[in-house]
């Protein structure tokens, strides 16, 4: 594997008493799509703002190329930065704004007005070019901001929540540009943002920050799939998480009892020991629902309490013993030929392969 | 039906304040035009002689040259100190920050007599009374916190990324002043110049008390008026009002144009 682009060791950011980030250690590839995901002030900004060179560690290294940039002045790099309130010059049209980066690094005149007009061109909003940015829509503006900052260039581009001001099918269009973009330019892309389906639908990667700490790192369907703690699992949503104690460990996985009862789950890598407390977690979208009980090894009695409708696809929620709740995803269609009416006793069932135990956190 | 009744004794009242606050000037400027030398009804014929006396002072003309000279330093002056300090104010927090703009703004509050004796006593230890440039001074003084209140709320519309997308885009921190910081609050330093230049431009006590022998148009006024009853003065504070209200009414002109078309 070629060395990567961005590394940090053990980087820490403290502000007075406050940790927005801790001990962190990441990798980022040359030429990847990265998300860091996480709510509001876990540090996931804090993140991006030391990788531009707008906060200083204070503790830990910052390699960016190999070079050590810790104290490296947000002009003295290459690490352009599209904003979340966008930070275009008010008082520039859209072509001056873009032409900014070429200006302050020296480029003539009309090398650099060829240059933005080329990447105004490229987003599609060349006919706006002469116009005062404060005239543009949302989607115009957020063009406008990606030329400013491609226009330079660079071997990494950072992007701080660049979509969360847009309207939803805006939002989704401004996805296709963006991985568009990342795939023809081959540069990395380091994309923060607090929204599950923006990370997942674009990142290559995805970091989920919880607290200042790194909660998991990995593709996003791992993520998805086998989240590593109960953190991940409850960020993500749509994951039923059932507690209880190892009974044993065999050959078939791990056996675990919990009150709704005895359940088998995958064996992490991890050793685990004949009584210890666990957790596992299985994806609402791969638990099976039947009104009789059905021939599996994993099953659990419930009640229906509700049902949550979006487009084909249908969320019901249950209630199983100890009012634990069951989230149970589906097809419309197939929910209908079932007929049930809130109240109704239900069996759920999953395979033991899609039960994955949480590590501690 | 209630509220239109309202609505006209609303719009009576300003047009009274209006006309109590104009008066006199009109006055002024009435009799600036009028033959008779006494400021009476019935107004004597329509004469221009007043004006043609004082355009053929040399003292008038010598003051006007001081004030002139006077304000547009003093405007100078005043505005590049408030900009510093409004820009300090916004981009650092530190200690004391609360008393330090507190002190910036306090010199308008004290008794211009009181600023004037308190100028003339230190200026003249200082052997720098008496000058063109005591006036600058003492003015620059008492002009920058108007600079600085009214930089200050420019910036404080300013989106605070923006001086950072400068530097993240390889401008340095200077780059970044003179192509972001500068260029947004052009339309408040506009304003700043003009108002203080206006205020230095009228202002009698100070510059009546550190001044010496250089006098700036308001110390002329008084002279005339202390020798004897003369139109000249009506004619003279025509010139200053008209000049002092261009300036105020350009300088609300551009900072609010631009603040219209920044919310837009």
């Amino acid at each position: 594997m070629t060395e990567p682009l961005v590394t940090f060791r053990n980087v820490e950011k403290r502000f007075d008493d406050f940790v927005a980030v801790r001990d962190m250690t990441l990798d980022i590839h040359e030429g990847e799509f990265l998300a860091i995901m996480g709510s509001s002030g876990c540090g996931k900004t804090t993140t991006l703002r030391m990788l531009a060179g707008l906060e200083t560690p204070t503790g830990g290294e910052i390699h960016i190329a190999g070079r050590l940039m810790n104290d490296v002045k947000p002009h003295e790099r290459d690490t352009p930065l599209v904003w979340q309130s966008l930070a275009l010059f008010p008082f520039l049209t859209a072509r001056e704004n873009v032409e900014f980066g070429l200006k302050m690094r020296g480029v003539g005149k009309d090398e650099r007005k060829r240059r933005a007009l080329d990447w105004l061109e490229r987003m599609q909003i060349s006919e706006f070019a002469e116009r005062n940015v404060a005239t543009l829509s949302g989607g115009q503006k957020q063009r406008v901001a990606l030329a400013r900052s491609l226009v330079m260039e660079p071997r990494m581009l950072l992007l701080d929540e660049p979509l969360s001001a847009l309207d939803a099918n805006l939002v989704i269009r401004m996805q296709g540009v963006l991985t568009r973009l990342q795939k023809e330019l081959g540069i990395t892309f380091v994309y923060v943002t607090h929204s599950q389906s923006e990370a997942f639908a674009m990142a290559d990667r995805v970091v989920i920050m919880s607290q200042g700490d790194i909660a998991q790192i990995g593709a996003p369907k791992d993520i998805y799939r086998a989240p590593a703690n109960r953190f991940v699992a409850e960020f993500v949503g749509r994951n039923n998480i059932l507690s209880g104690k190892v009974q044993a460990v065999d050959g078939d996985g791990t056996h675990i009892l919990t009150p709704q009862g005895a359940f088998t789950a995958q064996t992490p890598q991890t050793a685990l020991s004949t009584g210890q407390s666990v957790s596992f977690t299985v994806s609402a979208d791969l638990v099976s629902l039947s009104t009789t009980e059905p021939d599996a090894v994993n099953k659990a009695q419930a009640t229906l309490i509700s049902e949550e409708f979006i487009g084909s696809v249908v969320t019901l929620f249950c209630e199983g013993v100890d009012d634990l709740e069951f989230k149970v995803q589906m097809q419309e269609r197939a929910l209908m030929a079932l007929d049930l009416e809130p109240g109704a006793p239900l069996w759920l069932s999953w395979e033991t392969q899609n039960a994955n135990i949480l590590g501690e956190r | 039906m209630q509220g239109r009744g309202l609505n006209i004794a609303l719009t009576l009242y300003v047009g009274l304040v209006f006309v109590f606050i104009f008066s006199p000037i009109v006055f002024s400027l009435i009799f600036s035009f009028n033959s008779q030398r006494f400021p009476t009804i019935p107004l004597g014929g329509f004469s221009t002689e007043w004006y043609v006396k004082i355009l053929n002072d040399p003292d008038v003309w010598q003051a006007v040259r001081n004030s002139v000279i006077v304000s547009s330093s003093t405007a100078a002056i005043a505005t590049v100190l408030g900009f510093c300090t409004a820009y300090s104010d916004f981009r650092y927090n530190f200690r004391f920050k609360g008393p330090y703009l507190a002190l910036i703004l306090l010199p308008p509050t004290i008794p211009l007599i009181i600023m004037a004796l308190a100028m003339l006593a230190w200026l003249s230890r200082l052997g720098l009374s008496g000058q063109l440039w005591s006036i600058i001074l003492a003015h620059s003084v008492l002009t920058a916190p108007f600079a600085m209140a009214i930089i200050r709320l420019r910036l404080h519309q300013m989106d605070p990324d923006l001086e950072a997308a400068a530097w993240n885009l390889g401008g340095s921190e200077w780059q970044a002043m003179r192509h972001v910081i500068v260029p947004f609050c052009a339309p408040a330093i506009v304003s700043s110049l003009c108002l203080t230049a206006a205020v230095s431009f009228d202002e009698f006590a100070v510059a009546w008390f550190v001044s010496g022998l250089n006098k700036t148009v308001p110390i002329v006024i008084l002279e005339i008026v202390q020798g004897n009853i003369d139109p000249q003065v009506n004619a003279i504070g025509t010139f200053v009002f008209l000049t002092s209200m261009t300036l105020v009414i350009l300088a609300q002109l551009i900072f609010i144009s631009r603040q219209i078309k920044s919310h837009s």
